[in-house]
């Protein structure tokens, strides 16, 4: 198996005619941390969707720790397993508790035994921090600790990788440190994760790489320091003029 | 003579007032009570009608009801399944199914199953299998639209979330949108249930056994012994046992699946150590 955790090649996707990726190109080594920005419409999570086939990409090809996911045969519901991802709106199990939501894949897919899914549930719900939610409904939680469990759901299937398609920017200014502080813990770990963020310090902190997508195209793509800290294209520099800046420009907001 | 508006508003009430006592002081009167009571409330018919019109009809009443409704709620997904298919001819069947039994008179399917099917095929459903399937028939079709409705309704975020945990397109629905779906439509299924309730009156027009009485049927039996109409008012608030519950208890889950639910306040300040 090759060192790459990810390999997206001349990834195309439109949705009628609408040319939302238009040739994509990633690869992601195993362990590393790949967070992309860009502005609202750019295909940033339409890319992420595509690597767990939520979208299905109008060309090229996909491949995730060796499996070709692009292959028609492929099984994606068991390529699936092997991808964990988290959602801007948390999408926990509603008609489920805590414990069930992180319990329910495990058992029915993977087909682990009560006594070892729960097990495998409750030490991701401790690796988040929030052991003692373990029989709360959803409903009952705060932004940030539904996000907080929804990372430990996709943990509990023990991943490959993890999608994070923007994971705070539905959470109150207050609330984003915890998760963000769960994702960071996760990177030391060693996870290998693809993140769509507006999160400027974050990506800064702990990306390996970052991408800035525009237009349907990886832009710019290099370290942290180099495309947040001196983005050598134009696009990209404007882009983070606002994000970094956001009251000192005119109202085209991202 | 120039009222104001709010003085003409309390002219209005206080004559609507005296309209009623007028009524009522005339009724009063007019009519004879003694024959009122022997009519509608003469309390040795309804004596003679216990303990048989709760352990019979009653009992009877409820057990039709339930099992053209458990037939009917399986019917039902499976056609709400059908006319949510990619499959055209599901939809199309599912469509002409449902159309039909909303269209046609409970009656109807009763008579069908009856007499028309035993007569047609020479086969005789006994009592219990005639309920359950004219009841499940036509409440099919209306449990139908809104299951599906309800399973429509189950927000896409909780779909992907199952299918990013690698769940199948049938164990999603299985484990997620068909709990969340019955979820969101239990107050339109107890609305349903109400109407099967008083639905499974229509049994009467089949020959049954003394032990087979539901209470419309027993009702009619015991009318046919006492010139009053006590019986058929018995009968009436055994009915309301059943459905004025039923209908508070729709209005409660409709309330209580209607209001947001609240996050608990103590839930902040958890922190993970970054
Ligand atoms: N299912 C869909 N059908 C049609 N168009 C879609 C669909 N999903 C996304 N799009 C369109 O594709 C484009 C890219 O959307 P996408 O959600 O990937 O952007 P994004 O970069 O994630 O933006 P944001 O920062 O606002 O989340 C948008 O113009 C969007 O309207
Ligand atoms: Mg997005």
């Amino acid at each position: 198996m090759s060192e790459l955790a990810v390999e997206i090649t001349g990834l195309k996707k439109s949705f009628g005619t609408l040319d939302v990726l238009k040739g994509i190109d990633v690869r992601v080594e195993r362990g590393d941390v790949v967070c992309i920005i860009g502005p609202s419409g750019s295909g940033k999570s339409t890319l992420l969707r595509c690597v767990n086939l939520l979208e299905e990409p109008t060309g090229g090809t996909i491949v995730v720790n060796g499996t070709e996911l692009t292959d028609p045969d492929v099984d994606i519901d068991a390529a699936r397993t092997r991808i964990g991802m988290v959602f801007q709106s948390f999408n926990l199990f509603s008609h489920l508790n805590v414990l069930n939501n992180l319990m329910v894949a495990q058992r029915k897919v993977l087909k682990r035994d009560a006594k070892q899914a729960q097990e495998v549930a409750l030490r991701n719900l401790e690796r988040v921090g929030l052991s003692d939610k373990v029989n709360a409904m959803p409903g009952q939680l705060s932004g940030g600790q539904q996000q907080r469990v929804a990372i430990a759901r996709a943990l509990s299937m023990d991943p490959d990788v993890m999608l994070f398609d923007e994971p705070t920017s539905a959470l109150d200014p207050e609330l984003v440190g915890d998760v963000l502080g769960v994702m960071r813990q996760l990177a030391d770990e060693g996870m290998t994760m693809l993140v769509v963020t507006h999160e400027m310090q974050f990506a800064r902190e702990v990306a390996d790489r970052v991408l800035f997508m525009d237009g349907g195209y990886v832009v710019e793509e290099g370290p942290a320091e180099q495309v947040i800290g001196a983005p050598q294209h134009e696009r990209t520099q404007s882009f983070l003029a606002r994000v970094l800046d956001p009251t000192h420009q005119g109202p085209r907001s991202t | 003579m120039a009222l104001s508006k709010r003085q003409r508003a309390k002219v209005f009430r206080v004559s609507q007032y005296a309209l009623l006592v007028v009524v009522a002081a005339v009724l009063a009167v007019v009519a004879d009570w003694s024959e009122i009571q022997r009519s509608f409330f003469n309390l040795d018919i309804a004596a003679e009608m216990f303990p048989n019109v709760i352990t019979v009809a009653l009992k009877n009443t409820l057990v039709y009801t339930a099992l053209g409704f458990a037939f009917g709620l399986a019917l039902g997904l499976v056609l709400a399944l059908m006319k949510l298919s990619p499959v055209g001819p599901y939809r199309w069947l599912a469509t002409i199914y449902i159309e039909f039994f909303r269209g046609v008179p409970a009656l109807l399917v009763f008579i069908a199953l009856s007499f028309g099917v035993p007569l047609a095929f020479g086969l005789q459903f006994d009592i219990y299998s005639t309920v359950m399937l004219a009841l499940g028939i036509v409440g099919a079709a209306y449990m139908a639209e809104t299951i599906r409705a309800g399973i429509q309704a189950v927000p896409k975020g909780q779909i992907e979330a199952a299918r990013s945990l690698g769940m199948s397109h049938g164990r999603t629905l299985l484990t997620v949108v068909i709990p969340q779906a019955f979820r969101i439509i239990l107050p339109p299924l107890t609305n349903e249930l109400i109407l099967l309730t008083k639905d499974s009156s229509l049994i009467y027009i089949i020959g049954l056994a003394r032990d087979q009485y539901e209470l419309t049927k027993f009702g009619r039996e015991t009318l046919s012994r006492s010139p009053s109409l006590t019986p058929i008012l018995v009968v009436g608030l055994c009915y309301l046992l059943i459905t004025l519950p039923l209908g508070h208890l729709s209005r409660y889950l409709e309330r209580r699946t209607g209001g947001k639910k609240i996050s608990t306040p103590e839930s902040t300040g958890l922190g993970v150590s970054a």
